[in-house]
């Protein structure tokens, strides 16, 4: 009820230098299902118009799949909306222990928790199997999410220089003496798509008597010959300790995240996480989604195979057009632009061109680190993507960065 | 002491393949709150200091603050060397 004008004036200025910054994110409102081409009205009250998504976490096209439909539909029928309760009271159908163990067998490992999200199972998991005699070693670039749970965690903190070994193995040295030495890594990361050296970090942590914990929100259902992970990718399937990943990307992409690991981790959690014991279990439609998505995985490795084909494609015909990129294996592909104006200019200009990507910059990636980060589907196909590269070689050619270094970049729009 | 807290910072903390070569480091540049160093990091540059000057650092006096710039770092350390 007390709402005083100071406050309301106070919170006013926060959202005004917020916008002066040139820092204030705007939502476009999409008017069609998820896919690659979609229907969008940008501005508000602007017509519609139909441009190709270069940014959704749609890595598998699977989002829309009329088969993944149908299972939702036949669940919201026989299973209805939704539960109205928590796991451990009244929110557990038996679709639920199926996704779980259906997670499990997908992801190689021995037991499967859900949570609403893997921001909910990364904010929940680390508080429920460490204390304060432990220590969480994280890679300096790990999700925000990953942040937040371990911010919550009683355990000792540490960092490593982001995917450097010998700092990570200088500092498994250091924690000798702890009960538990937890490695924390994202699988893939999502602003840069680059991947860490999980074979190294098993090797490191097998020498060290550590554990491994790997968030694969951006590689579970496409990296590695049968799209389980970056474990498989690496060659070390089986052999990581807890896995994070999401429902909300590649695998159907509506909601719903897991902890995935040593059975023990997992049981844990489930007594234990409070984002899991005090939120609503998922919603029927969403969980028999989930089920036929892994059931479609299972039986062909045709969409990742596509994926891996546009990636390709896409990171040679950007390189070769004189834009600067991230190294990776990953679909996620940043344009590098450090500057954050520019960034908001190219992706104005690109959306006037038919295609739908946004610009990255602080605080969401490091000061001068301004990028546009393009996203690959297997609901891509190259003549498409042929279209958008010659759109982005025309907006390219018009602020004169093609071919330009890093270097040549900062000189004519500085950082 | 300067020199060699901030030769740690630069070793432990700025990544030599990545672009922090650019960054610019000497005993006032904020290193907590300009992101140089996050809070998790932190742990490791108190157990740098209590190793290095036999020092014990307590938790409550390892803030953000009191850990902001490698001149108060040098104030807090002289402090406890003091009570040595």
């Amino acid at each position: 009820m007390a709402y005083p004008s100071a406050i309301k004036q106070a919170y006013g200025a926060q959202l005004a230098e917020i916008r002066q910054r040139g820092l204030l994110k705007e939502e476009r409102y999409i008017h069609s299902p998820q896919a690659a081409n979609i229907d969008v009205e940008y501005p508000a009250g602007a017509d519609l118009k139909s441009v190709t998504n270069l940014c959704a976490n749609n890595y598998l096209g699977l989002s829309s799949h009329p088969e993944v439909i149908q299972a939702a539909h036949k669940a919201l029928d026989e299973r209805g909306y939704g539960l109205s309760s928590v796991r451990f009271i009244c929110g557990t159908q038996d679709i639920h222990r199926q996704l779980e163990a259906a997670l499990t067998e997908f992801l190689g490992t021995e037991d499967t928790i859900l949570f609403p999200s893997c921001m909910d199972a990364n904010a929940g998991v680390f508080e429920a199997f460490l204390g304060p005699e432990d220590v969480i070693i994280s890679d300096r670039l790990v999700h925000a999410s990953i942040v937040d749970g371990i911010r919550l965690c009683k355990a000792v903190t540490d960092t490593y220089k982001h995917a450097n070994m010998k700092h990570l193995a200088q500092k498994l040295e250091e924690h000798a003496d702890k009960r538990i030495r937890l490695i924390v890594t994202d699988g893939v990361f999502s602003m840069d798509g680059d991947l860490p050296p999980l074979d190294e970090i098993c090797a490191l942590a097998e020498k060290h008597d550590a554990m491994v914990f790997v968030d694969d929100s951006h590689s579970t259902g496409f990296m590695g010959k049968t799209g389980r992970g970056t474990h498989e990718h690496f060659g070390v399937f089986g052999k990581i300790d807890v896995i994070t990943t999401t429902l909300g990307k590649a695998l159907g992409g509506a909601a719903g995240g897991c902890v995935s690991g040593r059975k023990e981790v997992v049981e844990l959690c489930r007594q234990r996480a409070r984002p899991y014991l005090f939120s609503n279990t998922m919603a029927p439609p969403l969980v028999a989604g989930a089920l036929k998505v892994l059931d479609i995985l299972s039986g062909s490795t045709e969409r990742r195979d596509k994926l891996e084909e546009n990636t390709k494609f896409w990171r040679n015909g950007l390189t070769e057009a004189g834009f600067v990129t991230k190294k990776g294996d990953s679909p996620i592909v940043p344009v590098m632009l450090y500057n954050a104006k520019l960034s908001q200019d190219i992706a104005r200009d690109l959306f006037n061109e038919g295609i739908y990507v946004i610009g990255f910059f602080f605080p969401v990636v490091p000061q001068g680190q301004a990028r546009i980060r393009t996203q690959l589907s297997a609901g891509h196909d190259i003549p498409l993507l042929e279209e958008a590269l010659a759109a982005f070689k025309r907006v390219g050619e018009k602020y004169g960065i093609l071919g330009l270094d890093k270097k040549g970049i900062i000189e004519k729009y500085g950082m | 002491m300067e020199d060699v807290i901030l030769e740690y910072i630069r070793d432990e903390y700025l990544d030599e393949d990545d672009d922090d070569e650019e960054v610019e480091l000497d005993s006032s540049t904020p290193i907590i709150s300009s992101g140089i160093v996050d809070s998790f990091s932190m742990v490791s540059l108190k157990r740098f200091l209590e190793k290095k000057y036999s020092i014990s650092i307590p938790d409550e006096e390892a803030s953000a603050e009191a850990f902001d710039t490698v001149a108060s770092i040098v104030q807090l350390v002289q402090r406890h060397q003091g009570d040595a």
